[in-house]
């Protein structure tokens, strides 16, 4: 009753929530996109077998549907994004004691961001329990239609590039329709309008990547790699499962007749206006933050990245590199209202976010030092380079990790895929053992390997140098030369970024040189591979060179300005559900000190490799992958920095060793009692009863009544028979007499008895 | 008019009948004693029918006998076959549905 008063007398207030109902054809109907491949794939599971090139046309058929629906989706966007002057939708709150909070939400100047942009809403209810419903629908807006080009686009390539890669596989149907099931749920994933659905296709994703990483589940090591990725990111899941629940609650306070709300919108533009309290935020973020580490690949449970390289090339492409590994980076963008207010990014002290972040940029590239598989140098890498975009949020450069995101997945993908192509010729993943002097043999893959590296340690005017120097202005910690005002100043951020810029420049020109140059050191006869592989390579390769453009630094003098910050207009929203960021301002200094970073790590690694072990390789006559007398042979630091490194700072070991047997067997022990003492014991009694119960039944019933019963029967019809046929002559006469005496003897009975 | 005289007259057909089925091994003898049979029966039906004055046993006794004539017409060709097949017509020999 006191809440009912409360309720009425309290003023309602609204929010803007930046969404609206209206736009183009292809904005209100997204949802045809995450269909159209989950259709392929119940296809390819049915008849994929029957088909003549075992489902994979199938797949390709859904996935270039979907490409150029999401291209047409992204052109309608862009059309939206500057003509659209629809009507905007708020949300009704309660606002009651949180009144105070009030100017926070009028969220009037869009000044420095220009006009705002209304994101295309469509939903629909799924299901209704206890008087709430669960709506299912679509968000689209920037990031959502930027996510849906690159996952269609890379999926497509990776689709066309199986064809060969995976030519004759016994599973090759199954792998083509797994490949559908997971560009579905990943395409879900980006245009998910709330969070349940969010976190429904996010475990289909994980399931997905335990199907493929383990496709080759013969050998004990991919399956127990399958396992590893999916126990991993079981332990990130509980933490968004949490915190989606606590978004759930705390959203459901604000909001009139309803005790909760999944809605990303809602949850955000509340969020965002500081309608939320910070330690509720705080808490959903944190939990948040443990399912980006664990799907993104952060450290400290970034392990499983490196091992889910088993699975097949095309899908270390697909999922560890362009789309399955992002989502937690696109998570973090898509409820960034809750990161940026529960983590405070918007002041300059340093945030869990910007540190993990940070810290695993750098983990992952020295780990990408002492790999031998030039798979796992990759996959470090794209540890590395996750790191890179979780720091860049983290420190408030939003567009910038997105951009960032997007120029990855192309020249990351484009790598992968070299690898893949690499191996496909060689047959190992081996860069010391089996790889080298592939240049001559192998150009198409070469050239497109050689973009991607450049690509991938940022020189200029390639497209990881955008991005990359995006993310190193927006940390605004190059205050002592011109300044970049970004969301604060985050110097010990930029020193990471820097310093991983010169490793990521180093560890890629010795997988360059371990790779292609010198002599080759495997066995057979290497050659190019064939179309189906390198024309997507090529596609990549190019992207990686020309997608920097989309983005080029606002106040960029060459360029008309028209041109310049395209992808951050289109991509970032403006709008009620995304807080206010400050945007840093490019600096020429800062772009010239960071190409001078990235050419001394190339410097330093070319001098090592290309000049000193060529040497040694000439003098000893073989091609040789390090120097026989190198740092690690005469320094005892060095040494043990390397051992640290092989043994991948000793993470499994504590996983496995310690973690996992402290708990374990403690656990073990106890079921083995219970079961041995309490369950066998139960079990044997029931059995050795059952035996006995078993035998007596035997000997006595069955054996002496039963049997008995049915032999007497036997014997006695058999006897009555044997005595029955001598009555049997067959003389006519005798029967006539048995007649008549059987006659005589019942009319004798009639008389006595009438 | 006296009911049992009819009676005994039927019981000492009746007998004659029994006796010759029971003892005659000529088949063409066994068909005439089942004659006798019926006829006693026949007997008895007609004399029951007159002393209690109710048509039904006169009409009953009509189908003994055309059901008998039908019998002797099927008996006789039996006795014939039996005849061609084993040049004679005694019973006694006929045992070929021994048990």
């Amino acid at each position: 009753m006191i809440d009912l008063l409360a309720a009425t007398t309290s003023s309602v207030t609204s929010i803007p929530l930046g969404i609206t109902k209206e736009g183009n054809w292809f904005l209100q109907n997204a949802w045809l996109i995450p269909l159209i491949p989950a259709l392929s794939f119940v296809g390819i599971l049915f008849f994929g077998k029957r088909l003549p090139r075992g489902g994979s046309e199938l797949g390709i058929a859904a996935l270039l549907i979907v490409f150029l629906l999401s291209i047409c989706t992204g052109f309608a966007w862009m059309d939206h994004r500057d003509n659209f002057h629809g009507e905007e939708i708020s949300q009704t709150l309660i606002s009651s004691e949180h009144g105070e909070h009030g100017e926070h939400g009028e969220h009037g100047e869009h000044g420095e961001h220009g006009e705002p942009s209304l994101a295309v809403v469509n939903t629909a209810t799924w299901f209704i329990t206890g008087g709430v419903e669960f709506s299912v629908g679509t968000l689209v807006d920037g990031p959502a239609v930027m996510m849906l080009f690159v996952v269609t686009l890379v999926s497509l390539l990776v689709h066309i590039y199986s064809t060969d890669y995976v030519a004759g596989d016994r599973r090759f149907t199954h792998f083509f329709a797994f490949l559908s099931l997971f560009s579905s749920s990943m395409l879900l994933l980006v245009i998910s309008e709330n969070t349940l659905q969010l976190l429904v296709s996010w475990e289909l994703v994980g399931l997905c990547s335990f199907a493929l990483i383990g496709h080759w589940w013969e050998e004990k090591d991919n399956s127990n790699a399958a396992l590893k990725a999916f126990l991993t990111n079981r332990v990130g899941d509980m933490g968004l499962l949490i915190g989606v629940t606590i978004l759930f609650f705390a959203s459901g306070e604000m909001i009139p007749d309803s005790f909760g709300s999944f809605s990303i919108v809602t949850t955000n533009a509340l969020a965002s206006s500081g309608l939320l309290s910070h330690s509720t935020l705080l808490i959903a973020a944190c939990c948040l933050m443990a399912a980006v580490m664990s799907k993104s690949g952060q450290f400290f449970l970034h392990t499983w990245l490196p091992d889910a390289m088993a699975g097949p090339t095309p899908v270390s492409a697909l999922i560890h590199a362009a789309t399955m590994v992002v989502a937690g980076v696109f998570m973090i963008a898509r409820l960034y209202g809750v990161f940026f207010e529960g983590f405070s990014i918007g002041g300059s002290s340093i945030n869990l976010m910007a540190l993990i972040g940070g810290f695993t940029t750098l983990v992952g590239a020295c780990l990408a030092f002492v790999q031998r598989d030039i798979k796992k140098v990759l996959a470090y890498s794209t540890i590395s380079q996750l790191g890179y975009m979780v720091m860049a949020l983290g420190v408030g450069a939003w567009t910038a990790a997105m951009f960032h995101l997007f120029t990855h997945a192309f020249f990351k993908a484009c790598l992968f895929l070299g690898s893949g192509s690499v191996a496909h010729s060689v047959h190992s993943f081996d860069m010391k053992s089996d790889m080298g002097g592939l240049r001559k043999v192998m150009p198409q893959t070469f050239r497109t390997f050689i973009i991607g590296s450049i690509a991938l340690a940022g020189l200029p005017p390639f497209a990881g140098f955008w991005s990359k120097d995006e993310i190193l202005a927006g940390t605004g910690g190059w205050g002592i030369l011109g300044g970049t005002n970004g969301n604060g100043s985050y110097t010990f951020m930029l020193i990471m970024g820097m310093i991983t810029a010169a490793l990521t420049a180093a560890y890629m020109t010795r997988c360059v040189y371990l790779t292609f140059f010198g002599e080759f050191r495997g066995h057979g006869h290497p050659h190019e591979s064939g179309p189906r592989i390198t024309i997507p390579l090529w596609i990549l390769a190019v992207l990686a060179i020309f997608a920097g453009f989309l983005n080029l630094p606002k106040g960029f003098q060459l360029v008309p300005k028209s041109l310049q910050e395209r992808f951050g207009h289109y991509v970032e929203p403006v709008a009620g559900y995304f807080p206010e960021i400050a945007h840093a301002t490019p600096s020429w200094s800062l772009a010239i000190v960071s190409t001078i970073v990235v050419i001394a790590g190339i410097s330093l690694a070319w001098n090592y490799y290309f000049v000193k072990v060529e040497k040694a390789s000439k003098e000893s006559g073989k091609s040789l992958t390090e120097l026989p007398d190198g740092l690690t042979t005469r320094l005892t630091l060095a040494r043990m920095g390397h051992t640290l490194l092989v043994n991948k700072y000793y993470l499994d070991h504590l996983y496995t060793g310690i973690i996992t047997r402290a708990v374990k067997e403690p656990i073990a022990e106890l079921a083995y009692r219970s079961n041995q003492e309490i369950l066998d014991r139960t079990v044997d009694t029931f059995g050795r009863t059952a035996v006995k119960i078993g035998q007596l039944n035997y000997e006595k019933i069955d054996q002496n009544l039963v049997d008995g019963f049915v032999n007497a029967s036997g014997r006695i019809s058999s006897d009555s028979g044997e005595e029955l046929r001598k009555i049997q002559s067959g003389k006519v006469q005798s029967y006539a007499a048995i007649l008549f005496a059987a006659a005589t003897i019942l009319a004798g009975l009639l008389i006595v008895i009438v | 008019m006296l009911l049992n005289q009819f009676l005994i007259l039927s019981a000492v057909l009746f007998s004659i009948g029994v006796y010759g089925v029971l003892t005659r091994r000529n088949g063409v003898m066994v068909l005439m004693s089942i004659e006798l049979i019926l006829n006693s029966v026949n007997i008895n039906l007609v004399a029951f029918a007159a002393f209690r004055e109710a048509i039904p046993g006169e009409v009953f006794a009509l189908f003994v006998i055309a059901v008998a004539a039908a019998e002797v017409g099927v008996g006789l060709a039996m006795v014939l076959l039996l005849y061609r097949n084993r040049r004679n017509i005694d019973l006694a020999g006929i045992d070929s549905m021994k048990g």
